[in-house]
């Protein structure tokens, strides 16, 4: 343990070297490519989130919750929230079993489990839409026999259910995978010698390692289940009251003038957005406070650049 | 335990005997019968309480004709479609068999309630002076009108112009051919719906002309501001008859046949013709037409039928694959 940190400080003292390095730019140079990061931070993140706030307020406080009082709009949101209030527990399952069994077991066909867990990030959300009407759909796969038996499945709830579950799928996974990896198994091996059961360890051992990341997992899965269009557009038939999650009410309320009542609700997608961002810093925050106590584990999570 | 068991079973009870007394009919439209449907169906409400006795309650989908017509296809149970032309109700038919072919016999004038016509939106002042179909393929003219695959408006839209050219050169369809070509050149961007298209002119502010739906124009006209843009009427254009059918099988599987062959037929009523003619379709009752002849702009409207045939003629000669359409319209 201690060579480990030891290692660790000589690491970070490395890089710290190497930052100076490539610091030693000419100022110009720096300042510029600050000033640049920042002009684009300005004109593609601050400016639309203030046009959306400015937008769904202009017509004053009232109006503005008028547009949440509204049934569809309430109904919309209902929706929303089934849909994520579903999607999310079901992936943190999946997510965690699959990581588990990936990170660490050896099985046949785990290669090609991984590169499947990754294809709802590769294919588009409209053919993850699509796939559903062609196996759900009066004239696909499985219609005639859901048909008959009066089962409904797309342009109803279900439908968009299995869409977002479909489009979140990785997301739990994928933040675990690399980080049980990291661990290896030797503290699960030493509960398991002294005589946990698979139970205890996975509850004891193994979860309060991968918590933070689990957590972080769950908060960007839940801000794509909220947020998806694509995929849900294609089942869900728009049936106004029915079948339209928040996404899709702000697209029927655009396209009916109501401008303003289109941004009020984008804005409380977009209040979900900053939320997140919060909870998801709180989160890195913790966790590394955590990893700086004396004996907590390396769980830096570096590799969670990647989805961003 | 025993009491939560009791409750249930109240409940129960309580949506069965609801369920009697309220029926849900799904009406799947195209996408400028918003507003009208949004008033239709509380005076059908109205309406059907008093007649019946039950409550009904009416939800909506709209979207792109075609595209509605696909998810009608792919399973949304509509009872009820109002589609902007017969060909995709004919498309029900024929891919899904939830209706009958002869569907368009079944109800008075083609199973067509009301009417529309396509005319033209121009900026305030008419800068570029466009005043007939002409106007349109002059160099440097930007027009917005949505894609034909997908939006039955544009359907409408294209078949105005080719009905204009036709005429225009006696019947030389070569000559047609050759004005279309000229117009869809000056097309920047294609829409898929006819509300976006409408969204596209008037709200980002791009092209000198749209061509829409007159009842889409009037409306649009009075909700975003008379100051800023002018109506234009061409001297000819053609007659548009939106369709509407009960979706049989979809009707008798929820058991609402009658209830929903009432809200078609209701549309033919004075009441139903008057709110059509308050959303600025052009009614079929002569005299709920009378009534609300100052609203609609006189122009010589010629029908499908005249310039070219029936539906099924009609997208085999221009909007199947490969069809004219296709050969004309080159993405820039």
């Amino acid at each position: 343990m201690a060579a480990s940190i030891s290692l660790h400080l000589i690491g970070s003292a490395q890089l710290a070297a190497r930052a100076r390095v490539a610091t030693s730019e000419s100022r110009l140079v720096r300042w510029t490519l600050i000033f640049v990061a920042f002009l684009f931070l300005v004109f593609f993140l601050f400016m639309p989130l203030a046009i959306v706030f400015t937008s769904a307020l202009s017509k004053g406080l009232s109006t503005y919750f008028a547009a949440f009082r509204e049934p569809d709009a309430l109904s919309a949101i209902r929706l929303t929230l089934l849909a994520a209030g579903i999607a999310v527990p079901l992936n943190l399952i999946f997510g965690i079993a699959a990581s588990w069994a990936i990170a660490k077991f050896d099985f046949l066909g785990k290669s090609l489990l991984v590169t499947l867990i990754d294809l709802p990030f590769s294919v588009s959300p409209v053919v993850s839409g699509l796939i559903y009407v062609l196996l759900f759909g009066l004239q696909g796969l499985l219609g005639p026999w859901l048909a008959a038996h009066d089962i409904k499945i797309i342009f109803a709830v279900p439908g968009i259910v299995l869409a977002t579950i479909f489009v979140t799928f990785p997301f739990v996974a994928r933040e675990l995978i690399p980080l049980i990896q990291a661990q290896g198994i030797e503290e699960e091996e030493a509960a398991l010698t002294l005589g946990a059961s698979g139970w205890q360890t996975f509850w004891r051992v193994t979860l309060p390692n991968i918590k933070w990341g689990l957590l972080y997992g769950v908060i960007l899965c839940n801000a794509r289940a909220m947020g998806e269009f694509g995929a849900v557009s294609v089942v869900s038939g728009h049936i106004r009251g029915r079948t339209n999650t928040m996404p899709l009410h702000i697209e029927i309320l655009y396209n009916e003038y109501q401008f303003q009542a289109a941004f009020a609700v984008a804005s409380l997608l977009a209040l979900l957005a900053l939320v997140t961002l919060i909870a998801k810093s709180a989160v890195e925050w913790k966790a590394k406070q955590e990893n700086s106590q004396p004996h907590g584990r390396d769980l830096t999570p570096d590799h969670q650049g990647f989805l961003l | 335990m025993k009491r939560v068991s009791l409750m249930l079973a109240l409940l129960f009870a309580l949506s069965l005997s609801s369920a009697a007394q309220n029926v849900t009919l799904l009406n799947v439209s195209y996408d400028p019968t918003r507003e009208l449907y949004q008033d239709y169906n509380a005076a059908f409400a109205r309406y059907w309480k008093a007649k019946s006795g039950q409550t009904v309650n009416i939800q909506q989908s709209h979207g792109g004709s075609s595209k509605q017509a696909r998810a009608v296809i792919d399973g949304l149970e509509a009872d009820v479609v109002t589609l902007a032309l017969a060909y995709d109700i004919d498309a029900i038919s024929e891919r899904a068999h939830l209706l009958p072919a002869n569907w368009q016999s079944r109800l008075p004038n083609n199973s067509s309630p009301y009417t529309s016509t396509i005319i033209f939106l121009v900026r305030k002042g008419n800068p570029k002076q466009i005043k007939d179909w002409d106007d349109l393929v002059r160099p440097g003219i930007a027009i917005i009108t949505p894609n034909p695959k997908t939006s039955g408006g544009a359907r409408w839209n294209y078949l105005g112009a080719w009905g204009y050219a036709f005429k225009k050169n006696g019947g030389d369809e070569n000559k047609a051919k050759e004005f279309m070509s000229k117009l869809y050149k000056n097309v920047p961007v294609l829409d898929s719906g006819a509300r976006g298209a409408t969204t596209t002119f008037v709200e980002r502010g791009m092209g000198d002309v749209l061509i829409a739906w007159e009842n889409e124009v009037l409306l649009g006209a009075k909700d975003l501001g008379q100051d800023k843009f002018d109506i234009v009427v061409p001297s000819i254009s053609i007659l548009c008859e939106p369709t509407v059918s009960l979706v049989d099988k979809v009707a008798d599987k929820k058991g609402t046949r009658a209830v929903a062959q009432a809200y078609l037929e209701y549309l033919y009523s004075p009441e139903g013709q008057e709110i059509a003619a308050k959303r600025y379709y052009r009614p079929r009752s002569e005299a709920v037409a009378r009534k609300y002849g100052n609203q609609f702009p006189k122009v010589k409207l010629f029908t499908l039928a005249e310039i070219i045939g029936d539906w099924q003629k009609t997208n085999k000669i221009h909007f199947a694959d490969g069809g004219l359409f296709d050969q004309i319209y080159q993405p820039q």
